[in-house]
């Protein structure tokens, strides 16, 4: 994005919904209601002060933005559904401060919720496809599982050119459950996971382990976003947009990617970090989308906090846990917080709280600039935003 | 139990039309010279709509592969192996590797195409150790 609008947006409010099991009675429409009220609220807006609606649609919503912007009687300006999996919360950022910036709306509300865990839909395989679809007739018949499958595939290119070993994705899955340790709503908090354990885990794809592996849960989550100008008026102290960059990488499915390895964090990294003006030592806090322990490690080689094939060092020795220099995935991430199935949006409502001194025990000290990573699909589509104080 | 079936389409049935004779067919652009899997309608190297249809010689390498422990369907026994497959001609597919043991594989192993009948219609291209 132009780095001319770098600082001139900021998030004014983030939330949560009810996480884990929210049981059957609530729907993905009442959790990106109960997450957009909250974060109205966190910001010290009215619900009448939302002019533009950005919704990632959970699996069953055909026209969702239409029907949030009716439950919550708002009359939208702009109404954006954007569908690019998990970092479809992130893209809508971008697109909030083009459609502010262009005069389309003033304040923009971005939601997303989802009861797979209560509705029991999520299946290993992944969603159906029309058989006559690409997918269908050349990817389907061949019982990939979806998409833990496709990052199984990458998982063992990485181990066969750099000698991946199993310990290597073991410290991040340990240090990210000691993260959510700290955080009351993780949904293993008070769950303490050791090495021995997570080696201990049965393979589900092998090289992927059910402790490489997300979470399945029920969530929601909201951000509102405007101007710096209006966000100073608000409730908290706006954290500031320093730079964001979209991506989508060409392809659906795996085997359409040149290198399986190469992902369009390469790209968004440096796009966003240049917008942000600042590099790789000035960040503080790192949230990567992690549904699989392998989508860290590719984005940080593809971000280049390391070297490619270096990667696998990256999370030794509880680096990125608790008592780490390179605090990572705060919240507990989508291996042991929640995960209701796209998780982008709770990458940066955590960026948020660390950023205003929100996290009480999991609080890392003197964050200033922190990155958030999100991958749609299965690598298609990624983007990089940095947030920051003022 | 049959596994989920693939439905030709008009465009895709060359490709299913040799592959019941056991023989895998991809297209080949006649302005470029590339070969692209899957089958479109144009090549997506020159963006011409000059395709053509060639039996290619089944050999290729392993890129990457997964053994899987879990099935989507009960039609798979598990464990099975999904592998993405670089033909000799250049694209990569999807595919089993049938007949192999986990630990018999490797990223770059050489495999050769066979086929698995599902039904009279469908021949699904599988590949076996060379």
């Amino acid at each position: 994005m132009d780095h001319r609008l770098s600082g001139q947006y900021a998030i004014a409010g983030v939330a949560e919904s009810d996480l884990g099991v929210v049981g059957p009675g609530r729907t993905e429409l009442s959790l990106q209601v109960q997450a957009a009220l909250r974060a109205i609220a966190d910001a010290g807006l009215t619900v009448k002060d939302v002019d533009g609606i950005f919704v990632q649609p959970g699996p069953f919503e055909r026209m969702p933005g239409l029907l949030l912007a009716e439950y919550l009687g708002i009359q939208a300006r702009v109404n954006d559904t954007t569908m690019v999996g998990g970092c479809s919360n992130l893209q809508h950022i971008e697109h909030a401060i083009a459609a502010i910036e262009a005069g389309l709306c003033e304040v923009a509300l971005i939601a997303y919720g989802s009861t797979q865990r209560s509705a029991g839909t999520r299946q290993i395989g992944g969603v159906s496809e029309d058989p006559r679809s690409p997918r269908g007739q050349f990817e389907i018949p061949y019982g990939l599982l979806s998409p833990i499958g496709s990052y199984a595939l990458a998982t063992t290119r990485y181990r066969y050119l750099y000698g991946l070993e199993d310990t290597d994705l073991g410290w991040l899955a340990v240090a990210t459950r000691e993260w959510a340790n700290l955080n009351p709503v993780a949904y293993r908090h008070d769950d303490p996971l050791t090495m021995s354990e997570y080696l201990a885990s049965p393979w589900i794809s092998w090289p992927l382990r059910r402790d490489d592996i997300c979470l399945v849960t029920d969530g929601g989550g909201a951000i509102v976003l405007t101007r710096i100008e209006r966000a100073r008026d608000c409730a908290k102290k706006p954290v500031l947009v320093l730079g964001i960059a979209s991506r989508s990488n060409a392809h659906y499915w795996v085997p359409g990617l040149d290198d399986i390895l190469t992902t369009g964090a390469r790209v968004t990294g440096p796009e966003a970090m240049s917008m942000a003006g600042v590099s790789h030592q000035d960040i503080d806090l790192l949230e990567i989308y992690d549904a699989f322990t392998t989508m860290p490690l590719l984005a940080v080689e593809n971000l280049g906090f390391c070297e490619r094939g270096q990667g696998r060092y990256f999370f030794h020795n509880g680096r990125t846990g608790p008592r780490g220099e390179m605090p990572m995935n705060t919240s507990g991430g989508g291996l042991s917080y929640c995960h209701p199935g796209m998780f982008g949006v709770f990458l940066v409502v955590e960026a948020v709280r660390q950023l205003r001194g929100e996290c009480d025990s999991r609080q890392v000290k003197g964050v200033q600039v922190a990155l958030c990573h999100a991958f749609g699909g299965v690598l298609s589509a990624e983007s990089t935003v940095l947030l920051g104080k003022e | 139990m049959i596994r989920p079936h693939p439905e030709p389409t008009p465009l895709t049935e060359p490709f299913w039309q040799e592959a019941r004779a056991r023989r895998l067919a991809i297209q080949h652009c006649s302005s470029c010279r590339q070969y692209q899997f899957y089958p479109r309608i144009h090549c997506i190297h020159c963006g011409a709509q000059s395709l053509e249809w060639e039996v290619v010689s089944g050999r290729g390498t392993i890129y990457s592969y997964t053994v899987s422990m879990r099935a989507p369907t009960p039609a798979f026994s598990v464990p099975y192996i999904v592998a993405i497959v670089e033909l000799d001609e250049g694209p990569r597919m999807l595919s089993n590797v049938v007949d192999c043991e986990p630990a018999e594989i490797t990223v770059g192993s050489l495999v050769q195409v066979d086929f698995l009948a599902l039904d009279s219609e469908i021949s699904l291209p599988v590949f076996r150790l060379a």
